[in-house]
């Protein structure tokens, strides 16, 4: 397999988990919505609520981050990342 | 003061803005006390700001085809989040969203969920290959990849049908501010409105646009962000709202339980003024359907990672790292925004319905209420009722009726807040919708002039040329908008999210495809965004005249229904004809590492 094969075979396992965890915070907390919105989440908020106020929006955030990041490790692993710019 | 590359003394710059507009509002509290009037003051903060949009509007002028399309290719990261996130929130984030959450609780919430979503599939599935691709536009990705003239003006006709369907309502609404801060009529607003869009786009086109954008950021975010902390301050609910409120929510719940959410007959609805609305719902109950709620986030989420006007700022970036990381600063900015807005309801409505506060007018009688200045004030303006239905003189939780923008607008003067913060909250409604605009605005008339006109009519027009076909056209779409906007048709919230199906319909599947699938050619993108968009309006007419929808599909989610025909069409008719040949193949694998030159010129 070559060089470029590999970095797109991890680039593709890094889209399938990012996808897996957008899934969880966009689909997959709301299908148990209404009773997981009996369970006191985090400020005292109920749970289901505060995903939809804060921590659904505030996982995508972080999610895209740490995206970045570990594609950034892959194309320097493969020596395809760019130089001289930010 | 500054010297050396602009690039280079951005945090300055914007560092030395925001310390002024800071000292503006600090200048405008000082007039409001020595007795300057409200109206005064609304003139002087919407006439202010856009007078700074149209200076560095000014001073972005350009004659480069690559900074007029886009900005150079050098915006740095993080200003590219804050210009991306004025240039996603619209009117409609800003002035609708809390009264939307304010009215419908968790079955709304399902757009905070899916407009911020879907920047995750914008940084994973496309925003850095489209940025190595080195296009100016999106269709010029479609066209290039896929080949043919066909392909890029399917591509051009999408975008221009979802943007167009948005940039209205974006017109709308800075004509709907500029009607009430100026007291001019809304008709003659409007093209207030489009003119001051016009002038920070105009010259500069994309580097211009980046440039006000920030500074629109910059003042929308201020002018969000003070009333909800100062609102939460002084009502006692917590010194950071965000944490801190629920106890203010679980009382919400409480006194909802305590009155209980009476019907109101057809008969007595019928005195309420159109577009107001009564407390129906639970606050913080769970009270929409699983599907009802993932349907409506999905499309959301899939059409934001189709609209051509955020694409394109990340085609600004000087590398697709930078792209990427971009798209999460977005992100964080436009949390910033939506975090608030349900903090906001929650404090808009307790501070109403409790009727142990001092604001609260539930349980008062209603001639006590209608003695009110601020009711007085907002019923006037057609954005607050209140009336005696079962006659006993005193108001109840069903008979307190008001429009969703009362939610953002009215708040800080119930909450007994100076009028500087209404000034405020007016320029902030103004940056929100003037963004927009322009980022809509010059998706169209750059696809048009680049795709259309450049590439596909004139491919030897000198550069010249083409900025002023470029120019011309953003005026008549401007204008063409802001004459139906004049019309007054739709609400600004329902053609915001038909945009969205409408560009998810046709371009969500042949965009990703592009880059995922190399076996994707140029008569499966064909048929993916014409039968996409076809069958997603088909439904969408079909629904509003009257048809029964299948699958819970509604008008706000056609888009799921016109993207699923998008991939089967374009997956069976890829696979019945030829494969791309092994130049666009070779093209694909470019795409997918970031290093090297792009596919693209710098000048094309």
């Amino acid at each position: 397999m070559s060089k470029q094969e590999q970095h797109w075979e991890k680039s593709r396992g890094l889209l399938f988990m990012t996808l897996a965890i957008w899934f969880v915070f966009s689909i997959g907390i709301f299908l148990f919505g209404a009773e997981m919105n009996e369970v006191t989440g985090p400020f005292g908020y109920p749970l289901t609520y505060w995903f939809t106020c804060q921590g659904s929006l505030g996982a995508f955030v972080i999610l895209i981050f740490w995206f970045a990041n570990r594609q950034e490790k892959i194309d320097e692993e493969f020596g395809f990342s760019e130089r001289g710019d930010d | 003061m500054i010297k050396g590359n602009f690039i280079d003394n951005l945090p300055k710059v914007y560092g030395i803005y925001t310390g002024g507009f800071l000292a503006f509002i600090i200048i405008m509290s000082i007039a409001e006390q020595m007795g300057m009037t409200a109206k005064t003051i609304g003139i002087c903060f919407v006439a202010f700001t856009v007078a700074i949009y149209a200076i560095i509007g000014y001073l972005s002028r350009t004659a480069q085809a690559d900074a007029y399309y886009v900005a150079g290719r050098q915006v740095p990261t993080v200003f590219n989040g804050m210009a991306t996130a004025a240039d996603w929130m619209s009117g409609a984030s800003f002035v609708a969203m809390a009264g939307g959450i304010y009215f419908k609780g968790y079955g709304y919430m399902a757009l905070l969920v899916g407009w911020t979503g879907g920047y995750v599939l914008v940084a994973s599935l496309l925003a850095p290959y489209l940025r190595k691709f080195g296009c100016y536009t999106v269709p010029d990705f479609i066209g290039t990849r896929y080949g043919g003239n066909l392909s890029r003006f399917m591509a051009v006709v999408v975008l221009t049908v979802a943007s167009f369907t948005y940039v209205t309502a974006q017109i709308n609404a800075t004509g709907t501010i500029a009607s009430v801060a100026l007291d001019i009529p809304f008709q003659y607003a409007v093209y207030v409105g489009l003119v001051s869009i016009l002038l920070c786009s105009m010259l500069g086109g994309m580097r211009g646009v980046t440039w006000t954008q920030v500074a629109q950021y910059i003042v929308l975010i201020i002018a969000y962000l003070l009333p909800v902390f100062w609102i939460s301050n002084k009502m006692g609910a917590g010194f950071f709202p965000h944490f801190m409120l629920a106890d203010e929510v679980s009382r919400i719940a409480e006194l909802e339980a305590q009155f209980g959410f009476v019907k109101n007959s057809a008969e007595n609805l019928k005195e309420v003024p159109k577009g107001l609305a009564g407390i129906t719902k639970a606050h913080s109950a769970v009270n929409a359907t699983p599907w009802a709620f993932i349907s409506l986030a999905l499309a959301m989420m899939m059409g934001t990672a189709s609209l051509p006007h955020v694409m394109m700022r990340y085609f600004t970036t000087p590398s697709v790292k930078a792209a990427r990381k971009s798209v999460g600063w977005s992100l964080f900015f436009i949390f910033l925004l939506y975090s608030s807005a349900p903090m906001l309801a929650t404090l808009s409505k307790l501070s109403l319905i409790d009727p142990t506060l001092p604001t609260g007018i539930i349980g008062k009688s209603i001639s006590e209420v209608q003695a009110i200045d601020w009711y007085q004030n907002w019923n006037q303006a057609n954005l607050m009722f209140v009336s005696d239905f079962n006659g006993n003189g005193t108001l109840e939780l069903n008979e307190f009726f008001m429009g969703g923008k009362a939610v953002v607008l009215a708040t800080p003067e119930i909450a007994g807040l100076p009028y500087v913060i209404s000034g405020l909250v007016a320029a902030g409604g103004m940056a929100a919708a003037m963004s927009t605009a322009d980022g809509l605005i010059l998706a169209i008339a750059n696809a048009i002039s680049h795709d259309v006109y450049y590439k596909i009519i004139d491919p030897k027009a000198e550069t010249a040329k083409r900025l002023v076909v470029a120019r011309v056209l953003l005026v008549v779409i401007g204008f063409a908008g802001a004459t139906i906007a004049a019309l007054e048709i739709q609400g600004i919230l329902g053609s915001v999210i038909w945009a969205f199906d409408f560009a998810m319909s046709g371009l969500f599947f042949p965009l990703v495809l592009g880059v995922w699938w190399k076996r994707a050619n140029k008569e499966g993108a064909i048929a993916g965004m014409f039968l996409g968009l076809v069958s997603g309006a088909a439904y969408l007419v079909w629904v509003r005249t009257g048809g029964s929808g299948f699958l819970g599909i509604t008008q706000l989610t056609f888009g799921i229904f016109g993207s699923a025909v998008s991939l089967v069409a374009m997956v069976v008719v890829s696979l019945m004809t030829s494969a791309p040949n092994a130049a666009t193949q070779k093209m694909v694998d470019e795409v997918r590492i970031p290093s090297g030159k792009s596919i693209l010129g710098k000048q094309h």
